[in-house]
């Protein structure tokens, strides 16, 4: 009885430090006052402000569509490298795996500042150096989420259909796709999620003008946050939690089903 | 399925945006102003202030990791022992946080910990003193354990789960008490999700430059810190490069002596 | 089949590497933080149909750096003085044709005249806003009159001191303090410095710019090192009348910021008439409200009504505070780095 209370407490403590912060963002959305430490009283005047801040919704443009971008082209280069990197010999294998892992393993900031400084020999920095670095480490993420699903096919399926006739595409659809899409749908989402997130090497590769959420922030930090932001937040949070409780819901009634 | 030319796109794109940019870090950090050779800038690392930025982001990283270790251990098991699947309401509690702006969050921090913060107006409120706690080097640890706890609890719960019951009570019919079940079977299958999660801890504390620039009020110099001034603000990329080149060696030490035994899947634990 | 896929794969790479859009007309400025006001530029593209592309950043350093990196084409930079005679030096700047910018001559001519300080021939610079640095502080924590930067490291206001964190800055409050001249780059002296500031650093609560303001008005903080129109901008945003603004006594610096326009720009008639419009009366007058920095524009300073204005120390420094300020000096290679590095040992001790 005493253990499982204690057990209980335990979780409760973790998940009030985890939510503390996220709280206190959460009701500087909703304070009228523009200073983030006074309590000037209720307001939802920033969640109709932010729709018509011009700098915050290209922000959020920026944002959304490198994250999406990337992570799209990541998850096709991923899934097509994952498989041809399956079939490589042992040499070229371990070779692959290990540039594979640099970007997952350096420091932010060095994998900034590196592909800072190839990109400023070849081009002026703007959208689409951030989007290359985006997709530069994205793509890891879709190999590794793929790469165990293959190790579980059953390749036989595959040249069975090609021996039958079958194109390669329509082979690896019927035969191979089944089998991995969710390791890709995983690494997809994976690449999205590190992407929106990112700072340091946004921060490195981005042009004048071009900034996404995080760097907008950064930025913002010095003179004080316009409310905006945390509404902006804020709104984004509740979305992926409601997001995730309807999947929640419908997994559960699926497995009871 | 034998394939291999489908990794063409991709081996192009690394050779381009991986192998190439650490190759222009390695040739800055091997040159000066002039473009001539020179040692310099990785053996300014021995620098007093760079040596002590190094000592510090260690040490702080290394206390960050471990305190995450120690909290998050016991919450995976309490977490296995209420047989949660990996969907279920409390995992996704946990990854939930991840998806508000970590630069929001830290500024949050800010505000909990000021000398008017929260936490002071209620240490005032009840009657004691208050205190400071911001721009300290225990408010830049507690940021980054608040930004990696996740990132050591679900590679560690992951691996948790994947421990076959029938083990523990085939040892438990045998005579094992908790404590030998936790050190003979639990410990050691839990390994591969510790080792990633001390991975996915350690490495980017140890090279944060932002959670010190908003925690630390400028008063506090992380290696991180050092390379963000020196390309930023300084203009000395060479010197910068230098040191990153450190940096990295620093960080594929630490973790070649890890990964050998890591959790290849570390990663997928997110989802 | 399979090599097709493979070429098209890599071809979609290369394709996302060169995909840049060129756009039509657009200006890309850099500026010191909190100077601009976002109404004005969209009224100038408005007026002018040419896109405007802003971003900060906190000291002139880093906009030099930013620029210098090669990477990022900025049209117009908004500097401080010492570091456009570095970039008059380096050659980074394209002349101004000042028949495109007829409102040039709404400037004052003192502060034309000051420019030559940085820009001897007044070819390449703008004048846009000035002040001095000094000592903020809040006279209800704080009930004996500031006067000095010593004052900075007194024992009873621990935990309570903002410092810059700006190097020049921060390290001409220790030198004037020894003494020296804010520009110096004797080593013994700036050495001395640092031990200054070492020796202040466990009272100092953090080294900020822009955070200032915030602090200030929490009431986390006393007394903060500002720029004298920063200080007037805090002011006004509190609702009581408890902050003063002093120059110390022991000499501090007074700087101009200005507009350039670099040698990389390839629209110099645009970014001419963005000089020209932001020196237009009705636009100075509202970038001067909105950024409440010392105007250089004389229409607009002859405009102000309100004659206790301009007699604010925060706003507009009266002469007896100028004559005890000197200019920053732009530094050479070996000055920075000689700067660089204390300010890093600074920092890590």
């Amino acid at each position: 009885m005493v253990k499982s209370f204690l057990e209980k407490a335990y979780v409760a403590i973790i998940f009030i430090f985890l939510y503390m912060p996220i709280v206190v963002l959460m009701a500087l959305s909703f304070n009228a006052s523009k200073s983030k430490a006074t309590w000037g009283g209720f307001t939802f005047d920033w969640y109709q402000k932010m729709f018509s801040d011009g700098l915050i919704m290209d922000a959020l443009t920026n944002t959304l569509t490198i994250a999406f971008i990337s992570a799209l082209v990541a998850a096709v280069i991923g899934t097509a490298a994952a498989i041809g990197i399956q079939a490589m010999r042992k040499r070229q294998y371990n070779l692959t795996m290990g540039a594979t892992n640099i970007p997952l393993l350096n420091a932010d900031i060095v994998t900034g500042i590196s592909l800072m400084l190839l990109f400023v020999k070849f081009t002026e920095l703007g959208y689409h150096t951030i989007l290359l670095s985006h997709i530069t480490f994205n793509i890891p993420y879709v190999i590794l989420s793929v790469m165990p699903k293959l190790y579980g096919l059953n390749k036989s399926t595959y040249e069975a259909a090609l021996d039958l006739g079958a194109t390669p595409f329509f082979a690896f659809r019927k035969t191979i796709w089944p089998e991995i899409s969710p390791g890709v749908f995983t690494g997809f989402l994976m690449a999205l999620t590190m992407s929106l997130d990112d700072f340091a090497i946004t921060y490195f590769n981005k042009g004048v003008g071009v900034d996404t959420i995080s760097t907008m922030i950064y930025a913002e930090l010095r003179r004080g946050i316009k409310p905006e932001i945390y509404a902006l937040s804020t709104l984004l949070f509740v979305t992926v939690l409601a997001l995730l409780l309807i999947v929640n819901y419908r997994s559960a009634k699926n497995t009871k089903s | 399925m034998n394939k291999p030319h489908l990794a063409t796109p991709y081996v192009v794109w690394i050779i381009g945006f991986t192998v190439l940019p650490l190759l222009f870090v390695l040739y800055y950090g091997l040159t000066d102003a002039s473009g001539n050779f020179t040692l310099a800038n990785i053996a300014a690392i021995a620098d007093p202030i760079h040596l002590k930025a190094l000592w510090l982001s260690l040490l702080l990283a290394f206390i960050a990791t471990t305190v995450c270790l120690i909290i998050a251990y016991p919450l995976a098991m309490i977490m296995r022992k209420l047989n949660l699947s990996k969907g279920s309401f409390i995992v996704m509690l946990l990854i939930l946080p991840m998806w508000m702006n970590h630069l929001l969050k830290t500024l949050a921090w800010q505000l909990l910990l000021s000398n008017n913060g929260i936490f002071n107006t209620i240490f005032v409120a009840l009657g004691m003193e208050p205190v400071q706690m911001l721009n300290t080097s225990g408010a830049i640890v507690l940021g980054m354990i608040y930004d990696f706890l996740p990132f050591m609890i679900l590679p560690i719960f992951n691996a948790l789960t994947r421990i076959d019951k029938d083990v523990i009570d085939a040892a438990r019919d045998l005579g094992a008490n908790s404590l030998t079940v936790f050190r003979r079977i639990i410990l050691p299958l839990s390994m591969p999700g510790i080792i990633s999660g001390i991975t996915m801890v350690f490495v980017p504390s140890m090279t944060s430059f932002v959670i010190s620039d908003i925690l630390g009020g400028g008063k506090i110099l992380l290696i991180g810190n050092v390379i963000e001034q020196e390309f930023n603000k300084t203009f000395n990329w060479h010197l910068g490069s230098g040191i990153s080149i450190i940096l990295m060696i620093f960080v594929i030490a630490s973790m070649s002596l890890m990964s050998r035994r890591g959790d290849k899947e570390g990663g997928a634990a997110l989802w | 089949m399979k090599k097709i896929f493979a070429v098209v794969l890599t071809i979609a790479c290369l394709f996302a590497f060169t995909a840049c859009g060129s756009d039509a007309e657009t200006l890309k400025i850099i500026s010191l933080g909190e100077y601009m006001s976002y109404d004005v530029l969209e009224q100038f593209t408005e007026e002018t149909g040419i896109e405007i592309k802003y971003e900060e950043a906190p000291t002139s350093e880093e906009i030099y750096t930013k620029y210098m990196s090669g990477g990022l084409d900025y049209d117009l930079i908004c500097i401080s003085d010492y570091m456009i005679e570095k970039l008059i030096a380096a050659g980074e700047l394209a002349e101004i044709n000042f028949d495109n910018v007829p409102n040039v001559a709404n400037i004052k001519d003192i502060y034309m005249e000051n420019s030559k300080d940085f820009d001897p021939e007044n070819k390449y610079s703008i004048p846009y806003f000035w002040g001095t640095l000094g000592i903020f502080y809040n006279t209800e924590m704080i009930d004996e009159p500031i006067t000095k930067w010593a004052d900075l490291w007194q024992e009873k206001y621990s935990g309570k001191i903002i410092m810059m964190s700006s190097m020049r800055d921060t390290f001409a409050a220790a030198l004037a303090q020894l003494g020296y001249s804010i520009n110096s780059t004797d080593e013994k002296e700036l050495n001395e410095a640092l031990q200054l500031l070492l020796a202040q650093k466990p009272l100092v609560m953090a080294y900020y710019v822009d955070e200032a303001v915030d602090e200030m008005l929490l009431g986390s903080a006393a007394i903060s090192m500002m720029y004298s129109g920063q200080a007037y901008y805090t002011m006004s945003l509190a609702d009581h009348d408890n902050f003063a603004f002093v120059v110390p006594e022991e000499g501090s610096n007074i700087w101009i910021d200005s507009y350039v326009i670099t040698n990389r720009c390839d629209n110099k008639e645009a970014a001419e008439k963005f000089l020209n419009f932001i020196n237009r009366e009705d636009i100075a007058t509202q970038l001067f409200e909105e950024v409440m920095y010392a105007t250089a524009n004389e229409l607009v300073y002859d405009a102000i009504e309100d004659e206790e204005l301009k007699l604010e120390e925060a706003l507009f420094p009266q002469d007896a505070s100028v004559d005890r300020c000197d200019v920053f000096k732009a530094l050479d290679d070996t000055g920075m780095e000689l700067y660089s590095k204390l300010w890093k040992q600074l920092k890590a001790e």
